[in-house]
């Protein structure tokens, strides 16, 4: 776990972009960020440690309580971004496959 | 495993082009590119209307489940040749997105595969990078739905 993880490998997974999704708007406790979440809650510690890893979220104290929040210099690159956005596509067209599959076999 | 969608696009232009190979033969691809009823249920939303020839315009508009309108888009065919290309605009209504020009290309691979290649041009630098971001700001919106919901339960 020393190792310092990709980014393209932190985004990959749909938890951990949700999980960016989320902070991105607003620091939040590890608690809250679970909450969000059918996962179970060490699943989420994971991935938050993941993220941390590899820069993408910081941990601040606050008090008694740890917040996370985004590390908005990290997320600027065109690269960290644009996989969101091919999600959306692929997804788009699985629909339209499956749309036009349907139709081709009821005819 | 090789990703079935690509999407290029390199920084500091003000372009993308996104790859899709379908397993569906050119003609039906296309259908779903043309026919209203098609384009509804893969799109997701409702076609005001779609005239599918040069100088034909176009309207989609999409509702969120309380039937409020969340979005509309608009735009021109400058040209459509069946199962090979269409040239058209897209404006998303409310937004400071600007105006897309879009070019698809419609190509047979085999009698029952086919491909796509996408060209979008933005305005801007800018604005290419602002849509690109748009499924996080979306997926910011459902992060805020969920939320509410959450805070809506403890209530």
């Amino acid at each position: 776990m020393n190792l310092r993880r990709d980014v393209f490998q932190a985004i990959a997974d749909p938890t951990r972009r949700a999980i960016l999704l989320l902070v991105a708007s607003q620091a939040m406790t590890a608690g809250a960020i679970a909450a969000n979440f059918d996962t179970a809650r060490p699943t989420v510690s994971k991935h938050l440690a993941i993220l941390t890893e590899c820069e993408l979220l910081q941990q601040e104290q606050n008090g008694r309580e740890i917040y996370y929040h985004i590390n908005a210099k990290n997320m600027k690159e065109v690269a960290d971004f644009i996989e969101p956005f091919r999600q959306m596509w692929d997804d788009r067209f699985n629909k339209l496959e499956a749309v036009m599959k349907n139709y081709k076999s009821k005819k | 495993m090789e990703q079935k969608t690509k999407v290029h696009a390199e920084d500091g232009k003000q372009e993308i082009t996104i790859t899709r190979d379908f397993d569906l033969p050119v003609d039906l691809l296309f259908k779903a590119y043309v026919e209203p009823e098609f384009i509804e249920q893969w799109m997701n939303t409702k076609v005001l209307k779609q005239e599918s020839k040069k100088y034909g315009s176009w309207e989609y508009e999409t509702r969120d489940p309380k039937g409020n309108v969340a979005f509309v888009a608009t735009g021109v065919i400058h040209e459509l040749i069946p199962d090979q290309k269409i040239t058209r605009t897209f404006e998303m209504g409310g937004t400071p997105f600007g105006v897309q020009l879009e070019l698809y290309y419609f190509e047979a691979v085999t009698e029952d595969t086919s491909r796509l290649r996408m060209h979008v041009i933005y305005e801007s630098v800018a604005q290419r990078d602002q849509v690109l971001k748009l499924p996080f700001a979306q997926g910011i919106n459902w992060a805020h739905n969920r939320i509410e919901e959450v805070l809506g339960k403890l209530k």
